[in-house]
């Protein structure tokens, strides 16, 4: 029903990929991160808001010709019923079900799930995760290990704010993803009650003008200037993680360093990244949420496709629901990988 | 243990030196006693709890999660105690449930261990662990595997205990050996509220002076006239202390480099040090292993080494012995002030007199400019080094006025290392590393070609780890990720083969033949010189190439 193909995961009977990281003529898009909406596709098929990502990242014209899928609609493509339903990962994200017609007269239809990336924690800026009954469900692992286990984001945003009140002279860098994080924790300190204005790289602007455009309120968010630098002291500034170590986050007054993402539970990881003040603030389901869902879909195989998969493989055998790694490559997990280009003046 | 767990953590990522000093401070100002005291000993290593290892910790942790998964998550994590910790079960947070119940402190834990017996331990951990949150489950584990780890020498600690009452680290070193946790009398004395606490320890030990290593353009600037040259000496820094008890009896210490006693591992040398005519001294050294007087290369000091119990065979078998280059103590006179040419004559004399074949001076080497030198360096041999020559890692540089300065200052003391081997090897398996490189694949098993009887292939000759920049193991990491081939638990095996592998250029300190390896071969100090992205890999070395190299020692 699926295969592993070089350019990732393929249905022969509809022709289709999802999330090939080479371009091919006919690719399924789960959400809008640059490892897995890649551009140079023929045609692409998507929810209306990834596809409006992939036209800030990529320009209309690098993303072939598009259609845009609302979430819960079914699409026949060869004779799979395909359909989009929310992943909770970004804004956009979606699941990729799809319904294949029964083996043999009288045997039950099959249906896969592959899940793109997942969270199941509650986030302002996108829609919840759905839980979606299927036999053979294919889940990511970015944090597929029993140490990860998320902090509460409440608790995350706190602690930044806490260190603010401590250091109100130092300017506060918090690196995070361009596209999902970046706004996220924007919209998380606008729930704390934060009202001051946030400021953010270059980098970080086009996305965060197209969330608001699509109706996600941000509160007052200015780029940074790079002649103000310096008297943003006291300020939160917001982004990207590669520029945490670049020359431009140098001229702000005694920057506090801080991270959002799940790796910051771990140490080392926060130190091999010079990070004073790492935030647990992570897209991606913790080891309990991964289990808890690969349990509440019901399957009874599953696919691990990138990320800690040994543990999570070894976790469901143990629950009797055959699994594999797929260990594809290419997919990393938005936080550790270098980020593509995108406007960084 | 909550401030002390969120002292912990804060020092863990701060990076700099003076912030450090900063909150360790704040910390002993705002702290009562006993609670600060049992902090600094925590952070000088004072505190040993004999039962608490990090077997049981692991043992507690099986408990309650599944051992499979617990080998995967410390693999990834690559810390004991935060693994645990992270893995731990989040106690339950029903209200009522030890509400009664004072927060823990690190006094209720130290005193607790002091008096625990093996078989409680685990009951004992386990009802802590479910007490604290994710930070003070990491500092108690911490704490009592004795692994703090978190970036703070002994001597900041005192340093910060200074900073308290305006006295220097060394001012708070000179009192050190006859105070015992929690310390109350060195905080009272450094706030101004008690007297100097009164203990000299007759056989002490004083931090070692440390030589820079030389680069090329550093000679420009350096005149030779001003300077003495030692052979360094390829076994382990000892520091002999022999004073006399209050009572009149002898002591007699050996310490590591770092200060550690390690007399119980050479009986051999304390005996022969208690011999000495001087009655109380404390020398610099060399601790080497001296057969017919020959020096052995550092392979054959290892063996002693690698040995638990000291038998009566291994002190015949392995002859110990100190070769002696500096003089800091002797009698009640402190040395360390005099230039390094006077503290000289006195050692050279104090050998003559001691006239133990047990105990030497290690010799000059003879130069008028950095030409000579350069040659001595290239050849021990013909240069004075005679047949010790294998037991010779290079020179060292001293001033002649230099006096005797605790730490590694810069300018008196330079170390001129003799060139590292190169070998061109490949990649063969790949490891995550631990502490900072956690979750990299920076461990590389690498090998060189060889014919035997199964044909012509990779046999392996070491391990290395180091060498590489952190922008390097980020592409080695991905390297080895990109070209995982197999898998064995925790290992990576990685393409290699005529045609395909990645070169690595490996430098190293010296082969001593094995019987442990397959490849025969036992490399000291292996570690990465470059990265042959260029070279294809049925380019690199053979083990002959190795074979040429190896010496059997006597």
């Amino acid at each position: 029903m699926i295969v592993l193909a070089p350019e990732g995961l393929y249905c022969p009977s509809g022709d289709f990929f999802v999330d090939p990281v080479r371009p091919v003529a006919r690719a399924l898009i789960t959400h809008g991160h640059g490892d897995h909406a890649r551009s140079g596709h023929g045609a692409v098929l998507a929810t209306p808001e990834t596809i409006g990502i992939m036209k800030v990242r990529y320009g209309a014209d690098r993303i072939g010709t598009t259609q845009a899928v609302k979430p819960g609609e079914t699409l026949r493509l060869g004779d799979v019923a395909v359909s989009f339903h929310p992943a909770g990962h970004v804004y956009g994200s979606a699941q990729v079900r799809m319904a294949f017609p029964p083996r043999a007269p009288g045997r039950a239809p099959v249906t896969v799930v592959v899940s793109g990336d997942y969270k199941r924690e509650e986030d302002p800026t996108c829609r919840p995760f759905e839980v979606v009954p299927c036999d053979v469900f294919v889940t990511e692992a970015t944090f597929g290990l029993p140490v990860f286990r998320h902090s509460r984001t409440e608790d995350e945003i706190a602690k930044l704010l806490a260190s603010q009140r401590l250091f109100p002279e130092r300017a506060h860098l918090v690196g995070a993803y361009v596209l999902g994080k970046a706004q996220r924790v924007m919209a998380l300190l606008r729930r704390a009650g934060y009202d001051r204005p946030i400021y953010v790289h270059g980098a970080v602007v086009k996305l965060t003008n197209f969330y608001e455009n699509e109706g996600i309120r941000l509160g007052d968010v200015r780029r940074v200037d790079p002649k103000e630098r310096p008297k943003l002291g006291g300020e939160i500034v917001i982004c990207p993680p590669s520029a945490l170590q670049d020359l431009w986050a140098r001229k702000f007054p005694d920057p506090v360093v801080g991270f959002a993402s799940g790796w910051m539970r771990v140490r080392n990881r926060a130190r091999q990244k010079g990070v004073e003040l790492p935030l647990v603030i992570s897209d991606h389901a913790d080891w309990e949420a991964l289990c808890t869902t690969v349990a509440e879909t019901g399957c009874s195989k599953l696919l691990v496709t990138h990320g800690e998969a040994d543990a999570l493989v070894y976790w469901a055998r143990s629950q009797g629901i055959e699994a594999e790694p797929l260990h594809i490559l290419g997919y990393g997990d938005e936080d550790a990988e270098p980020e593509i280009a995108e406007d960084a003046a | 243990m909550n401030r002390f767990a969120l002292l912990l953590d804060r020092l863990g990522y701060e990076p700099s030196r003076l912030n450090k000093l900063r909150l360790l401070v704040d910390y002993f100002r705002t702290v009562p006693d006993p609670e600060r005291g049992l902090a600094l000993a925590a952070m000088t290593d004072a505190l040993v709890f004999t039962h608490a290892k990090p077997n049981v910790v692991r043992a507690l942790a099986a408990t309650r999660v599944d051992p499979h998964l617990f080998d995967l998550s410390y693999d990834y994590v690559g810390d004991l105690s935060e693994c645990v910790a992270l893995l731990w079960p989040a106690p339950p947070r029903e209200p009522g449930i030890g509400h009664n119940r004072p927060p823990l402190t690190l006094s209720e834990v130290v005193m607790t261990l002091a008096t625990a017996g093996k078989l409680e331990l685990p009951r004992l951990i386990a009802e802590w662990l479910d007490l604290l949150d994710e930070t003070g489950r990491w500092a108690l584990l911490k704490l009592i595997t004795g692994s703090l780890r978190i970036g703070v020498s002994a001597r900041l600690a005192k340093t910060a205990v200074g900073e308290l009452g305006g006295r220097t680290a060394n001012e708070i070193e000179e009192v050190w050996h006859g105070l015992r946790p929690p310390y109350v009398e060195l905080f009272a004395w450094v706030e101004g509220r008690g007297e100097r606490p009164d203990a000299v320890d007759p056989a002490p030990f004083s931090p070692p002076m440390l030589a820079h290593p030389i680069e090329e353009r550093d000679f420009a600037a350096l005149d030779p006239a001003a300077f003495r040259a030692e052979w360094k000496w390829d076994g382990i820094r000892v520091q002999a202390s022999r004073g006399l008890e209050a009572d009149g009896s002898t002591v007699v210490r050996l310490f590591s480099r770092t200060g550690e006693d390690v007399s119980d591992s050479f009986p051999d040398l304390g005996e022969m040090l208690a011999t000495l005519p001087a009655p109380r001294f404390s020398l610099d050294g060399e601790l080497l292993i001296v057969r017919e007087g020959l020096v052995q290369p550092f392979g054959v000091l290892q063996q002693r080494l690698n040995r638990r119990t000291v038998t009566l065979k291994l002190l015949a078998d392995f002859p110990a012995h100190i070769r002696a280059y500096d003089l800091l103590r002797l009698g009640d006179k402190d040395l360390r002030a005099l230039p390094y040419t006077e503290r000289r004559e006195r050692l050279a004399a104090f050998i003559d007199e001691a006239g133990n074949p047990a105990l030497d001076l290690s010799p000059l080497v003879a130069f008028t400019n950095w030409d000579d030198l350069a040659a001595a360096r290239r050849d021990p041999a013909s240069a004075g080094g005679g047949p010790d020559a294998e037991a010779i890692e290079g020179l060292m540089l001293k001033r002649a006025d230099s006096p005797y300065l605790p730490g590694r200052p810069k300018g008196p003391w330079w170390k001129w290392k003799r060139e590292p081997f190169i070998v061109d090897a490949v990649m063969m398996y790949a490891q995550r590393g631990s502490g900072k490189r956690s979750s990299f694949y920076s461990d590389y098993t690498f090998g060189v070609w060889r014919s035997d009887a199964e044909g012509e292939g990779l046999v392996p000759v070491g391990k290395a780890y180091s060498g590489f920049t952190d922008a390097e193991l980020v592409k080695l990491d991905r390297y080895v990720r990109n070209n995982t081939v197999n898998r064995f638990g925790p290992v990576r095996e990685v393409v290699h083969g005529q045609d395909e592998g990645l070169v690595l250029e490996i430098a190293f300190e010296g082969l001593n033949p094995s019987t442990r390896h397959k490849s025969g071969v036992a490399m000291r100090f292996p570690r990465v010189a470059r990265i042959r992205w260029d070279k294809p890999a049925r380019e690199a070395d053979r083990i002959e190439t190795l074979e040429a190299l190896l010496r059997v020692p006597a």
